[in-house]
């Protein structure tokens, strides 16, 4: 269990990380949100000790960070932001470190390497230097290093930047595999990762926390969320909005005008007041009744991005 | 603390060097230069004499450029590269770190002080020399490279920036191989009371190295050593955990 409590830092006169407190258990995945500057990366240093915290600490694993932060750190896995590796040396060598460092030596030292290389996809670089390596590469090899020592608390800080469509698939698949028997924090600005691969979203923004919830949950705080969303093909001298108004459980009906350029079909938003159980497929028949032509018909979920912008920059809206 | 932190990480930090061009590099200018000196600028055949008191005589300066350079990527690089996040978060302590990357350099300047051996060869082909000065010298010389580094090791945790921490760390040195130097010594003495120009020259590595030069062993020049040292090691200490706190 990681328990921060109260975490504050100060950078001379700036708060960069204000009172921010929570736990993560063993099984769960926290996604770690914020716009740039908000104090997402400092408050993962103060976690792994790179940082000591002005104020407040953390606890991995019932280990206080401050007072014990050898003991912490041995239970911790940390990808740090940008992936940082030694350029002159190989990736063997570089791994061949980190467990003489994690305290593996002889025969188990190397199986724990040979296995991670494997597991991270890096047999065929092994013996290459890492400054010849691609990004994706490099990504992978300090990724390794975090899981290298099977830790039961990973913190990793946007494990998927700069990484191709298929590398960031890989690299999320391979999150989700491990995610049962440990509890992770990953912090970015990539929203859909937040949906794929986090059970529950914590959103910093000026170094405090703003929202703390599942994913599924920030998406119903959308002004978006449980609106119904029409596509009906345009008919001569029909008003749908001031027709629709009638269901006593529609509230507002707003004209989104054509559908991405197609003039034929309009595009209504549809926010209901106190709907029935099913009013996807009231509307339905009603369209059915009248001899409209409905493209297409889907309830909103809400989107993070909206929610996300909502809660971060409320002065700036939509 | 753990001998086997420290182990991992002098094996990592020698494979730093090897792996890069820095040490080659190091390795031939040093050769060369102390070459140059000994043989060209002090006359070593013209001397007739079977000794290596040339070479160690320009030995502190030939190290006092040459030591910083190779001390002054110890940190500064590693808070460039992003990589002192990396270290710092591993489960070793900042004692294991400093000592790991001080005795790798150390261990790296020793083996190049040792690639010198051709000259000891002479000396014992053309003539029958004294081993005593010749083995204290390079034990002065082990000794001083320590120093060297350690300021080194200090202003490269100063800064990102690894000029900066070269150009530091040469005026720190500088300071301290000047203040035994004679004619610095006989400029002060002019105005300044005996024990001020002792004071002085007792903070010199030249002083401390001249005496081991001539093959006397004394404590009080290993314990001067060791001081620094220490001195030097700890204040990188104290700036790396400032910086986490900042």
């Amino acid at each position: 269990m990681i328990e921060v409590k109260g975490l504050t830092k100060y950078f001379g006169p700036v708060t960069a990380v204000n009172d921010i407190s929570f736990v993560v258990d063993k099984g769960e995945i926290l996604g770690f949100l914020g716009p740039n500057g908000a104090g997402k990366s400092t408050t993962m240093r103060m976690i792994t000790g790179y940082l000591t915290p002005s104020e407040g600490t953390a606890l991995i694993g019932g280990k206080d960070i401050v007072s014990r932060g050898l003991e912490a750190r041995q239970s911790i896995g940390y990808l740090p932001e940008n992936a940082p590796v030694y350029p002159d040396m190989t990736v063997l060598g570089f791994l061949n470190f980190c467990a003489e460092i994690r305290g593996f030596s002889g025969k188990d030292k190397h199986h724990r390497v040979e296995e991670i290389i494997e597991r991270c996809f890096l047999s065929e670089v092994r013996q290459q230097s890492i400054d010849t390596l691609s990004k994706g590469f490099k990504q992978r090899v300090c990724f390794a290093q975090a899981i290298l020592h099977d830790p039961p608390y990973l913190i990793m800080d946007e494990p998927t930047d700069g990484l191709d469509p298929n590398q960031k698939h890989e690299v999320r698949t391979m999150i989700l595999e491990m995610a049962k028997e440990k509890a992770m924090i990953i912090s970015t600005h990539i929203l859909e990762e937040v949906e794929a691969v986090c059970t529950r979203a914590i959103i910093i923004a000026e170094g405090r926390i703003v929202a703390d919830d599942t994913p599924k949950n920030l998406k119903g705080m959308s002004r978006l969320h449980n609106t119904l969303s029409l596509d009906l093909e345009a008919k001569e001298g029909v008003d749908f909005q001031k027709e629709l108004s009638t269901f006593s459980w529609i509230r507002e009906v707003e004209a989104l005008g054509a559908r991405g350029g197609d003039e034929a079909v309009l595009r209504l938003r549809i926010r209901t007041g106190n709907p029935p159980w099913d009013p996807e497929r009231e509307l339905w028949r009603f369209c059915c009744q009248k001899g409209w032509t409905v493209v297409s018909l889907f309830r909103e979920e809400g989107r993070l991005d909206e929610v996300f912008r909502m809660i971060t920059a409320p002065d700036r809206g939509n | 603390m753990s001998l086997k932190h420290v182990k991992a990480i002098v094996k990592k930090e020698l494979s730093g060097y090897f792996g890069s061009p820095v040490a080659y590099v190091f390795i031939v200018i040093f050769l060369l230069l102390s070459g140059f000196f000994t043989f060209s600028v002090s006359r070593f055949y013209e001397m007739g004499q079977a000794d290596l008191r040339a070479f160690f005589e320009w030995l502190p300066w030939i190290f006092l450029f040459l030591v910083p350079a190779v001390a002054m990527r110890l940190w500064a690089e590693e808070r460039r590269i992003g990589t002192l996040e990396l270290l710092l978060t591993l489960p070793v302590s900042i004692t294991e770190l400093i000592l790991g990357k001080f005795l790798a350099a150390w261990l790296f300047i020793c083996f190049a002080l040792a690639l010198t051996f051709p000259l000891v060869i002479t000396v014992t082909y053309l003539g029958d020399p004294d081993m005593g000065p010749i083995f204290c010298g390079y034990l002065g010389g082990v000794l001083l490279a320590a120093a060297l580094l350690s300021v080194g090791s200090m202003t490269s945790s100063l800064t990102r920036n690894q000029v900066i921490s070269f150009i530091l760390s040469v005026v720190i040195c500088l300071f301290f191989t000047l203040a035994g130097w004679p004619p610095v010594t006989e400029a002060i003495s002019a105005w300044a009371p005996a024990w001020l120009v002792d004071l002085v020259a007792g903070f010199s590595f030249v002083t401390h190295f001249q005496d081991l030069q001539r093959g006397i062993i004394d404590l009080r020049d290993l314990v001067y050593f060791a001081s620094v040292v220490f001195f030097m090691l700890f204040s990188t200490a104290v700036v790396l955990d400032n910086r986490r706190s900042l």
